[in-house]
C-alpha cells in the first residue's frame, strides 16, 4: 500500500504543476499581447517598444527562464498524465455519449500540441530568425501580408483561445480556488480573458491582411 | 435444547453494568490469538467486526455484496432513536424502555429492552464521533424529530438517509480495521453452511460468487448479522439479495428459530405495477402527517380519475373507522384496513393478476390548506421518487400506496449475551429475534443494530471466549469440516441438476411470496394457513424438479445465488405459517382474524406469554416447540386501543 | 398512470471473465411495459434466457431503490442512462421509445477490472477508504455528542459531500477513468468536520496516493462524473481535495 509521496508524484501535485506554470504562460500571453497593442501606434512605437525590452537583458533572460522552466514543466506534467489517463480507460467505450465537457476541453490534448509547433514557428520567424533584425514592424506586417502565415497565426491563436479558456477554468479547479459563492465567475473570468487575448491577438494578421495596417 | 435467557436478575437499571462486571475478559496479549467469523457487514456485522477487530481480535467478515458498504441497513431513511431527551420533552431511557416494551405489544424481553434503550445514548455519541453528519439545529446542536407517533423527539437523522450515514461510519471504521491488519474481508462471499463440531459452532463454509470456490473457514466462534427475511414475501422492500439463508442453515444445525410469524408491514409504499415487479419502495410514513387516504365507496368507480369521483362517493375510511387517530393509526392497522377494503373490490390502480391493490393517499386537502410550497419543502424528496417510479405527478393526482413488508421481527433465537442455542453462535440485528416483540417501533432498527454490532457483541464475545480460553485446533481434513463442504457441495450440484429444469428460480420465489403473503400476510387465519401449509411443500417439491439454471457453479452465476436462498425461503415460509398457526391471539404485527374484539387484536396473555422458539427436527413440517416464557416486572401489559 | 407496450433490441456486451474477450449480443425486448424499471427490463430478459436455457446476463443490483450503490451499467454511452440523478434501477422504461435501440456496456476503467458481463470490480473504492477514508475513534471512547456543536451549514455541507453511494459511474464517465469524485467526496465530507481535523492532512494524502495506486486517471476538469452522479455529487469537492492535498502537503511534518 502506497503511503508517503511528493506533491508532484501524486496527479493532484503534477495538475497543480500544469496550473502553475499554465498561469505563468497565460500572464506572459497576455503581457505580450498587450505589448503587441504597439502594432496599431506604427513603427516608431513598436519597434522602441523592443528596443526598450531589448536594453533590460535581466528582464529578457529573467522571463525567458521563467518560460523554458514552465513550459518544461507544462509540457512534461501533461505529458505524463496523458499517458496515464490513456491507461486508465483500458477498453473503449463503443457508445459513449458526453453529458458535461465541452470542445475546449475535450480538445486540450490537440490544442497543446499544436500550440507547442505554433510556438517553435513563432520563435524562429520573428525571434531566432527574423528576416529584419531590429525592425519588428517590418517583420509582421511583411509575414502577415502572406495569407498562408497570416493563416496559419489565425490557426495558432484559435487553438490558444482553446487551450486558454480550458485552462484558466481548469486551472482554478485544479489549485483549489473555488467557493460555492463565486464559483460562477470562474468560468465568466476564463471567458473573458481568452476572449480578449485571442480576438486581439487575431486582429493582427487581419489588420495587415485587409490593409488597416501597412508597412 | 433448553432455553436458558441468561437474563441478570436486580434493578432493572443496573442488570447491564452488573452483567459486564461478572463477564470474563480476554487479555489483551491473548486477544489475537482468537479468530472470530463475522458473516453480514451491515450495522450490526461492520460495527461489531469493526470493534472486535479494534480490540485486537482476529476477525474474518464476509458479505455477499461487491463491498461492505452495501449491505441493506443503507436503505433506512427515517432516523435513529436514542433517549437523549435534547428536547427536554420528559424522555429517558426508561421512556424509551417503555415505549418499546409497549410498542412490541409484550412479546419482548424486558431486560434485553431496557439495554437497549441505555445503549441508545452510546450510539448517539459514537456515530457523531465518527463523523456522521446528522442534521443540526442553527446553533449547532443535534436535531431531533418525532417519529412514528411518539410522544418525545427522540429520532436523530441525517435528511432521509439516516441508514445510509450510520452504514458508512460502521463501514468506515471497519476500514480502518481492514488496514490495520486486524479485520480480513471478504466481499462477495456467502456462506452456505456452518460447521459445528463438538457441540460448538466452529466456522462456515462459503461460497465466492466471483469464482464459485468452496472454501471452509474454522474459528473459535462465529456471529451472524445477516439481517432479515422479509424477501420470503417475494415482494419486499428488502434488497433482491437479502436472504435467510446464513441464519436457516444455522437453524438446521441446531440454532433454534424464534418468532417466526413476527413481520412487519409498511402501509406506504408504492403499489406493485405489474406481474413482472421485482420489489417494493417504501416512503416515509410521514407522509400520512398531510394525506387522506380513501378509495371510491362503489366499486364501478375504482377505474375512473380520482378526481372525477366526487366527495360523497368517496371513503375515508380510516377517518371513518377510527375518528380519533384517523390516518395516522398505527402501521398494522393502517395496512390492514387497506387490505380489507380493497378485498372488497374497491382497489384502486393497476389491476394486477386480476386484483387492484392500492388505495388513494390525497394531498389536495392539504394543498389546499397550506399550499404547494409547503407541500413541497415537506415532502418533495418523496414525491419526486414516486412521480419517478410511477410516471405520475402527486400535486395533480391522488398518490396510490399499499402495505410492503419490511423488517421481520422474528429470527435466531438468543440470550441475554445474543447466543444462540448453538454454543459459540452469535447473532446480530434483525437476524436475530431481537428486542422488538412482536412489532418494531419506526427508527428503532438502527438503534439495535448498532447497539447489539458497537456494544454488546465486543463483550459478550469477550466472555464466551474467557470461559472456553483454548480450543483444541480444527483440522480442515476433520469429518465435521468435511462434511460441511460436502454438504455445500452436493446442494450445488443438485440445485444445478434438476430432473426436469423448466423455469428460472424467480418463477418459484414469486409463487412462493404469493402464498405466504396472502395466506400469512397482514390478516390470518387458521383455514388460510392450514391451505398454505398444504401449498409450500408442494411448490417446494416443484422447484427441486423443476429449478433450471444455466451456465456454471465455476464463475459468476447469479440464478444459483438466487436459487438457493429461494430453497431456504421455503422451508422458512414453512415454519412461519406453523408458528402462526401455533400463535392463537393477535399481538403487535401479527394479526389472527379468529382473536379479535370489535376489530382490535385480541392478545392472550394467559397462553401465549411466551417466546416460540422452534428446533429443526430434519423434517420442515413437524419442528419442535420450545417455549421461554416472558414476565412482566416493569411494563404491565395493557391492551392496544385506536378507536 | 398509462400503460404501453414497447419493443426494444438490446446490445449487451458479453464477457466470460476477467481476462477473456469481450463482445456485444444482440437479445430483443418484447412487450415490455413503460412501468417496468430497467432492470426488472433486464429481469424479464434474463428469465426468458434461463428458459431458453443460455446464460442470462450478469449485472450487479441489490436494494433497487438507488442507495445502496451496487447497480451501474452505461446505457447508450451514458453512465446510468438518460435520467439525471438517477441510479439505473430506478431509470423506468417510460424513458424510451417503442423499437429503441439500447446499447449497455460495463464501467470500463482499469481500476474496475470486469468481472463478468456488466458486473465489475469495484474494491479499489473500498481500498482508497481503507487508506484513511474515517475518523480513528475507538468504541465507546466518544464524549458526550452535543458537547461539540456544528453549525448547520457546514453540517449541511458536509452531508451533500457524503450522499456518494460509492457506484463509480464517476469513474466510468470520467474521459480519464478518474476516480476524483469519489476520492474528493470522502475527503470533503470528513475535512468539514470538525471531528475529522485531527487526522485531516494524512487522510489526504494517504487517500490521494491510493486514488493513484489504484490506477485511476487524474482529473482535467471535464464535468462528466458531477453531470452523471446519481446523488448529485458536486464538483466542488474535487477542488476541495485539491486544496487539502497541498496544504497537507505543505503542513506535513513526516518526510516522504
Amino acid at each position: 500500500m502506497q503511503r508517503a509521496l511528493t506533491l508532484y508524484q501524486t496527479t493532484i501535485g503534477k495538475k497543480v504543476v500544469m496550473a502553475l506554470s499554465g498561469g505563468i504562460i497565460v500572464g506572459f500571453v497576455i503581457g505580450h499581447f498587450l505589448g503587441n497593442l504597439n502594432l496599431y501606434l506604427g513603427p516608431e512605437a513598436l519597434n522602441g517598444y523592443a528596443a526598450k525590452l531589448h536594453s533590460m537583458p535581466a528582464l529578457v533572460w529573467g522571463t525567458r527562464i521563467l518560460l523554458l522552466f514552465a513550459f518544461g514543466a507544462h509540457i512534461g506534467s501533461a505529458y505524463q498524465l496523458w499517458r496515464r489517463n490513456v491507461t486508465a480507460r483500458g477498453s473503449h467505450y463503443k457508445r459513449r455519449k458526453d453529458q458535461a465537457t465541452d470542445y475546449a476541453a475535450r480538445t486540450m490534448y490537440w490544442t497543446g500540441p499544436i500550440l507547442l509547433l505554433y510556438l517553435i514557428y513563432h520563435l524562429l520567424e520573428f525571434t531566432i530568425l527574423p528576416t529584419h533584425p531590429g525592425d519588428v514592424y517590418r517583420n509582421v506586417v511583411e509575414a502577415f501580408q502572406n495569407p498562408w502565415i497570416s493563416t496559419f497565426y489565425i490557426a495558432g491563436n484559435l487553438a490558444l483561445g482553446l487551450h486558454i479558456f480550458h485552462g484558466i477554468f481548469s486551472a482554478f479547479q485544479s489549485i483549489g480556488a473555488n467557493h460555492p459563492r463565486y464559483n460562477s465567475y470562474r468560468r465568466d473570468l476564463a471567458i473573458a480573458i481568452s476572449a480578449v487575448v485571442t480576438l486581439g491577438n487575431l486582429s493582427f494578421p487581419i489588420s495587415v491582411l485587409t490593409g488597416i495596417v501597412t508597412l | 435444547m433448553e432455553l436458558r435467557s441468561h437474563e441478570p436478575t436486580g434493578p432493572i437499571e443496573e442488570r447491564w453494568a452488573k452483567h459486564k462486571e461478572a463477564s470474563k475478559l480476554v487479555a489483551p496479549a491473548n486477544r489475537r490469538k482468537h479468530n472470530i467469523i463475522v458473516v453480514g457487514s451491515g450495522l450490526a456485522g461492520g460495527a461489531a467486526s469493526a470493534s472486535l477487530g479494534e480490540m485486537g481480535y482476529n476477525v474474518k467478515c464476509f458479505c455477499y455484496q461487491d463491498s461492505p458498504r452495501r449491505a441493506h441497513s443503507i436503505a433506512a431513511q427515517g432516523g435513529i432513536n436514542a433517549a437523549k431527551n435534547y428536547q427536554n420533552d420528559g424522555d429517558s431511557v426508561y421512556r424509551l424502555f417503555y415505549d418499546t416494551v409497549k410498542g412490541g405489544d409484550f412479546r419482548s424481553r424486558e431486560s434485553n429492552v431496557y439495554r437497549l434503550a441505555e445503549l441508545s445514548l452510546h450510539i448517539i455519541d459514537q456515530a457523531v464521533a465518527q463523523g456522521v453528519p446528522f442534521a443540526r439545529e442553527y446553533g449547532g446542536l443535534l436535531a431531533n424529530r418525532s417519529f412514528g407517533g411518539a410522544q418525545v423527539s427522540r429520532t436523530f437523522y441525517a435528511r432521509g438517509q439516516t441508514g445510509q450515514q450510520l452504514l458508512l461510519g460502521a463501514y468506515q471504521a471497519l476500514s480502518r480495521q481492514i488496514d490495520a491488519g486486524t479485520v480480513e474481508m471478504f466481499a462477495r462471499h456467502e456462506m452456505l453452511e456452518l460447521i459445528v463440531h463438538d457441540g460448538r459452532a466452529r466456522g462456515i463454509v462459503t461460497r465466492c460468487l466471483n469464482t464459485g470456490k468452496v472454501t471452509p473457514h474454522i474459528a473459535d466462534m462465529v456471529v451472524l448479522c445477516t439481517g432479515g427475511y422479509s424477501n420470503v414475501f417475494y415482494l419486499s422492500t428488502n434488497a433482491k439479495g437479502c436472504n435467510c439463508t446464513a441464519t436457516w442453515r444455522a437453524h438446521r444445525k441446531g440454532a433454534a428459530f424464534a418468532n417466526p410469524c413476527y413481520t412487519q408491514i409498511h402501509p406506504t409504499c408504492i403499489p406493485q405495477a405489474g406481474s413482472y415487479q421485482s420489489k417494493l419502495t417504501l416512503m416515509s410514513e410521514s407522509l400520512r402527517n398531510d394525506g387522506r387516504v380513501w378509495v371510491p365507496r362503489k366499486k364501478e368507480d375504482v377505474t375512473k380519475q380520482p378526481r372525477d369521483i366526487p366527495e360523497a362517493d368517496r371513503f375515508y375510511y380510516l377517518e371513518e373507522r377510527y375518528p380519533a387517530f384517523g390516518n395516522l393509526v398505527p402501521r398494522d392497522v393502517a395496512s390492514r384496513n387497506a387490505l380489507y377494503v380493497t378485498n372488497d373490490g374497491l382497489g384502486v390502480g393497476p389491476a394486477v393478476n386480476g386484483e387492484r391493490r392500492g388505495v388513494y393517499l390525497d394531498f389536495a386537502d392539504a394543498i389546499g390548506r397550506l399550499g404547494e410550497q409547503t407541500i413541497r419543502e415537506r415532502y418533495g424528496n418523496l414525491f419526486e421518487m414516486y412521480e419517478r417510479i410511477t410516471g405520475d405527478n402527486p400535486y395533480e393526482t391522488p398518490m396510490r400506496i399499499y402495505p410492503a413488508t419490511h423488517y421481520t421481527m422474528g429470527g435466531l433465537w438468543v440470550d441475554y449475551n445474543l447466543e444462540a442455542t448453538i454454543p459459540g453462535l452469535f447473532v446480530g440485528g434483525e437476524a436475530n429475534f431481537s428486542d422488538h416483540g412482536s412489532n418494531r417501533l419506526g427508527a428503532s432498527a438502527l438503534m439495535q443494530g448498532l447497539a447489539d454490532g458497537y456494544f454488546v457483541l465486543p463483550f459478550t464475545v469477550g466472555n464466551y471466549l474467557g470461559h472456553i480460553r483454548t480450543l483444541p485446533p480444527l483440522s480442515e481434513d476433520h469429518p465435521d469440516v468435511q462434511a460441511a463442504i460436502q454438504a455445500v457441495d452436493d446442494r450445488v450440484r443438485k440445485l444445478m441438476n434438476a430432473p426436469d429444469p423448466k423455469h428460472a428460480p424467480e418463477h418459484f420465489h414469486r409463487q412462493l411470496g404469493k402464498v405466504i403473503w396472502e395466506k400469512c400476510g397482514m390478516s390470518r387465519n387458521a383455514e388460510a394457513l392450514e391451505e398454505a401449509l398444504e401449498k409450500i411443500p408442494e411448490l417446494r417439491e416443484q422447484f427441486w424438479r423443476e429449478v433450471k439454471i444455466t451456465g456454471s457453479g465455476k464463475d459468476l452465476n447469479q440464478t444459483l445465488e438466487r436459487a438457493g436462498r429461494v430453497a431456504d425461503f421455503f422451508e422458512l415460509g414453512e415454519l412461519m405459517c406453523i408458528d402462526a398457526l401455533n400463535r392463537k391471539e393477535s399481538c403487535g404485527g401479527h394479526f389472527r382474524e379468529e382473536y379479535q374484539e370489535k376489530g382490535e387484536a385480541l392478545r392472550d396473555d394467559t397462553n401465549f406469554s411466551y417466546v416460540a422458539a422452534w428446533e429443526w427436527t430434519g423434517n420442515p413440517a413437524e419442528p419442535r416447540l420450545h417455549k421461554e416464557p416472558l414476565t412482566f416486572e416493569y411494563v404491565k401489559p395493557t391492551k392496544r386501543s385506536y378507536k | 398512470m398509462t400503460d404501453e407496450l414497447i419493443n426494444l433490441t438490446l446490445h449487451v456486451w458479453r464477457q466470460r471473465g476477467p481476462n477473456g474477450p469481450g463482445s456485444f449480443e444482440t437479445h430483443h425486448a418484447k412487450d415490455i411495459t413503460t412501468h417496468m424499471s430497467f432492470l426488472e427490463m433486464l429481469d424479464v430478459v434474463n428469465e426468458d434466457l434461463i428458459e431458453k436455457g443460455e446464460e442470462p446476463i450478469a449485472f450487479d443490483y441489490d436494494c433497487r431503490e438507488g442507495i445502496c450503490g451496487t447497480c451501474g451499467m452505461v446505457v447508450n454511452g451514458v453512465a446510468h442512462g438518460p435520467q439525471k440523478l438517477t441510479t439505473v434501477c430506478q431509470l423506468h422504461m417510460r424513458q424510451f421509445e417503442d423499437g429503441q435501440e439500447i446499447w449497455l456496456e460495463p464501467w470500463r476503467a482499469q481500476g474496475f477490472p470486469i468481472v463478468k458481463d456488466l458486473v465489475v470490480d469495484r474494491s479499489g473504492f473500498d481500498r482508497i477508504i481503507q487508506a484513511g477514508g474515517y475518523i480513528s475513534i475507538r468504541t465507546g471512547s466518544a464524549s458526550e455528542a452535543n458537547e461539540m456543536p456544528i453549525a448547520k451549514d457546514v453540517a449541511d455541507r458536509a452531508m451533500d459531500a457524503a450522499a456518494c453511494i460509492g457506484c463509480g459511474a464517476c469513474v466510468a464517465a470520467c474521459p480519464n477513468a478518474s476516480a476524483s469524485l469519489f476520492t474528493a467526496a470522502k475527503i470533503s465530507h470528513l475535512s468539514l468536520m470538525p471531528q475529522g481535523q485531527v487526522e485531516r492532512a494524512d487522510r489526504a494524502r494517504k487517500m490521494v496516493a491510493q486514488m493513484d495506486a489504484e490506477g485511476f486517471g487524474a482529473c482535467t476538469n471535464h464535468g462528466e462524473c458531477e453531470a452523471v452522479c446519481p446523488k448529485g455529487v458536486s464538483l466542488e469537492w474535487i477542488a476541495r481535495m485539491n486544496r487539502e492535498l497541498v496544504r497537507a502537503m505543505v503542513k506535513s511534518k513526516t518526510p516522504a
